[in-house]
């Protein structure tokens, strides 16, 4: 099967090191939890995971052309 | 012995009361929107003599409790129509604690035309005239009165804004580095300047202080608290280091970023003014990304914002403002909003109430969209000066909508509705509905769980639970509005399970009470009902706790959401 391409998207000081936005290619039914272990963040540091601008669990599988985006605990008001 | 204050200035006459018992349990909004609901008739007009403006300070303000500083200001508000309570950080709240001072209450309207200073101090207050401050920008105020009065003087004032009786002015206060934090929202800064008084300087020396019924009590439940807010993610590190405006990437993502006077969710120079992009600025700038509004915060969601020339240029600068000039009106540069925050605290003017004025105004045509220049010239020109065009603006949302027939006006109970699309954002749009304070973000912050995975997860986008979200957030935060808590404190209060319990315990070893959670959630109900009430006999109708309509029939990108509570359900949320 045709590798994936997932737009990925990092905010606060999760792009510390890393990147802003970048594609990134998976195999087929990746998931967000193995996305985000390969960018090396641990689970615990997640604050909010989106996909498509909508909230989306970590064994969510993500499909091609996705957006996925990672927040640590943030917040304001 | 705590004290009131009352000043009547139709005689131009003070007092100093004992505070009577049913009152001395209260503090804060409980007790502010007490004395108003109490002694304000409710029909009166919000500028006329019978209106009162009330000051009162929390009930933990004053002692060591960390973000314990905030002042409660309360009266009818001319914006609304109906009851306001507006909290602010700064000077004020810790030197009224320690001076003994529960309330202060200013009543009546001087019949000429003169202008007036009130002294507050350990002999309570006085009543002077005052001609030389008259017209000042508040940084110019302040600064004359530091030198005049000594450099710890407390401040607590109106700008041009609220000398003009704008429906959108605020009452300005001193923060620890001499610079502004605003009562916004509602116009209090008008019924100030109804009463005719520029400022109230406060001197604490000699203050009686705080005495602690059970120190060594205090000093454990305090420990605990500030523990609990330096170990959540959100008040421990997040709001340290980028502010409140970390938030636009956020509302961007999840399409909730009302953009172009809310006709989309999502902002395309949402990186250009961002709180990543805006930390970054900062630090080149060698500005300060961490600042507290008063002495004992450990939070530090403020800034001092430098300009290209590394001068100061701005502090408190809030995702609120940054987003209302920013997405709202698309300006994409972080310097134009940044100097319209400036001049917005000089003329003691809401930035979400004019921010949105100006989204509504630009709708209309009377400036191109995304012209910050253009923002700042009609905040200096126009609205400082108060040309027509100006006081038009300054008097809000509302008013530029009806002024020029715009039909996408986005208030309810007239007052603007701040940075949260309430179609994608399900659970903060019963917040703005049925909030007696009229549409207030900070009323019932349900962002925190709709968005932010803070107390739990409630989908934005569907229906479920939001009445419930709502509520139980309204209930919570007329409390912490009545203890001088910032309510950022919520952020750890709803995760972790130690913060709550410690406040209370705070609470009663400061008194010599013992008020359970319970008594604490009774506070708030009673706190929400005493307003409402007040509301409703000011002539605010269920019909009022409604959203504009282009909210159901315009649906927002990129999820297509409307609005499609409907009016039963809404009604629903007053059913505790």
């Amino acid at each position: 099967m045709a590798p994936i391409t997932v737009t990925i998207k990092l905010f606060a000081h999760f792009r510390n090191g890393r990147f802003k936005e970048a594609d990134h290619q998976f195999p087929p039914g990746v998931a967000c939890r193995e996305v985000i272990l390969g960018l090396g963040f641990r689970l615990g540091e997640m604050g909010i995971v989106m996909v498509n601008g909508q909230h989306a669990p970590l064994d969510y599988q993500l499909n091609e052309r996705d957006t996925l985006a990672l927040f640590p605990l943030v917040g304001g008001g | 012995m705590d004290k009131i204050l009352r000043v009547n200035m139709t005689n131009l006459t003070t007092a100093v009361e004992e505070v009577p018992a049913e009152w001395a349990g209260l503090g804060g909004r409980a007790l502010t929107s007490t004395i108003v609901a109490k002694e304000v008739p409710p029909a009166c007009h919000a500028l006329g003599p019978n209106n009162k403006l009330v000051f009162a300070p929390g009930l933990l303000s004053g002692t060591a409790a960390s973000n314990s500083g905030r002042l409660s200001a309360g009266a009818k508000s001319p914006l609304t129509g109906g009851i306001k309570e507006s909290n602010v950080g700064g000077t004020a709240a810790q030197m009224f604690a320690r001076l003994g001072i529960k309330a202060l209450i200013v009543e009546g309207m001087p019949k000429g035309e003169g202008w007036y200073a009130l002294k507050v101090g350990k002999d309570g207050v006085t009543i002077e005239e005052e001609r030389g401050l008259l017209g000042l920008g508040n940084f110019a105020v302040i600064e004359a009165l530091q030198s005049l009065l000594g450099k710890k003087t407390g401040v607590i004032g109106i700008g041009p804004a609220g000398e003009m009786r704008l429906t959108a002015a605020n009452i300005s206060v001193k923060d620890p580095s001499g610079k502004i934090r605003s009562h916004g929202r509602g116009g209090l800064g008008a019924v100030m300047g109804s009463k005719r008084i520029k400022f109230i300087a406060i001197d604490d020396e000699g203050a009686p202080g705080i005495q602690l019924a059970d120190p060594e009590a205090f000093k454990n439940a305090s420990r605990i608290f500030t523990k609990a807010l330096m170990d959540h993610p959100v008040s421990g590190q997040g709001l340290p280091t980028y502010g409140t405006n970390v938030l636009v990437n956020i509302l961007h993502e999840a399409g909730g970023l009302p953009t172009r006077n809310f006709t989309h969710g999502q902002f395309d120079g949402h990186e250009q003014i961002c709180g990543e992009t805006m930390h970054d600025t900062i630090v080149a700038r060698g500005g300060k990304p961490r600042h507290g509004c008063h002495a004992g915060c450990v939070i530090q969601c403020s800034q001092v914002y430098h300009d290209k020339d590394g001068q100061y240029l701005t502090s408190g600068f809030e995702y609120e403002t940054i987003w209302g000039l920013g997405a709202n009106c698309l300006i994409t540069e972080l310097d134009d909003i940044a100097q319209a925050d400036s001049i917005m605290d000089d003329l003691g003017i809401d930035s979400i109430e004019t921010a949105v004025a100006f989204g509504v105004a630009m709708e209309a045509g009377l400036l191109p969209w995304g012209d910050g220049k253009e923002v700042v010239r009609i905040l200096r020109e126009e609205i400082g000066k108060g040309t027509a065009l100006g006081r038009v603006i300054g008097s809000g949302a509302g008013a530029v909508g009806r002024t020029y027939g715009v039909t996408r006006v986005p208030v309810v109970k007239n007052q603007a509705i701040p940075a949260y699309d309430p179609r994608s954002v399900k659970g903060i749009g019963i917040t703005y509905c049925t909030s007696p304070m009229g549409a207030d973000h900070t009323a019932g912050y349900t962002i925190a769980t709709n968005i932010l995975n803070v107390g739990g997860q409630v989908d934005p986008l569907k229906k479920d639970g939001q009445i419930e979200l709502s509520r139980n957030l309204q209930i919570a935060t007329a409390a912490i509005d009545s203890t001088g808590m910032c309510i950022f404190i919520a952020f750890p209060a709803l995760d972790i399970p130690e913060c709550l319990p410690a406040l209370i315990d705070m609470i009663n070893a400061r008194f010599g009470a013992k008020l359970t959670g319970d008594d604490v959630t009774g506070l708030g109900k009673t706190v929400l009902k005493l307003e409402r009430a007040f509301n409703l006999a000011a002539g605010l109708t269920s019909a009022d706790d409604r959203l504009p309509e282009f909210f159901h029939s315009d649906p927002v990108a990129p999820h297509q959401a409307v609005w499609d509570f409907t009016n039963e359900e809404i009604d629903a949320f007053w059913n505790f």
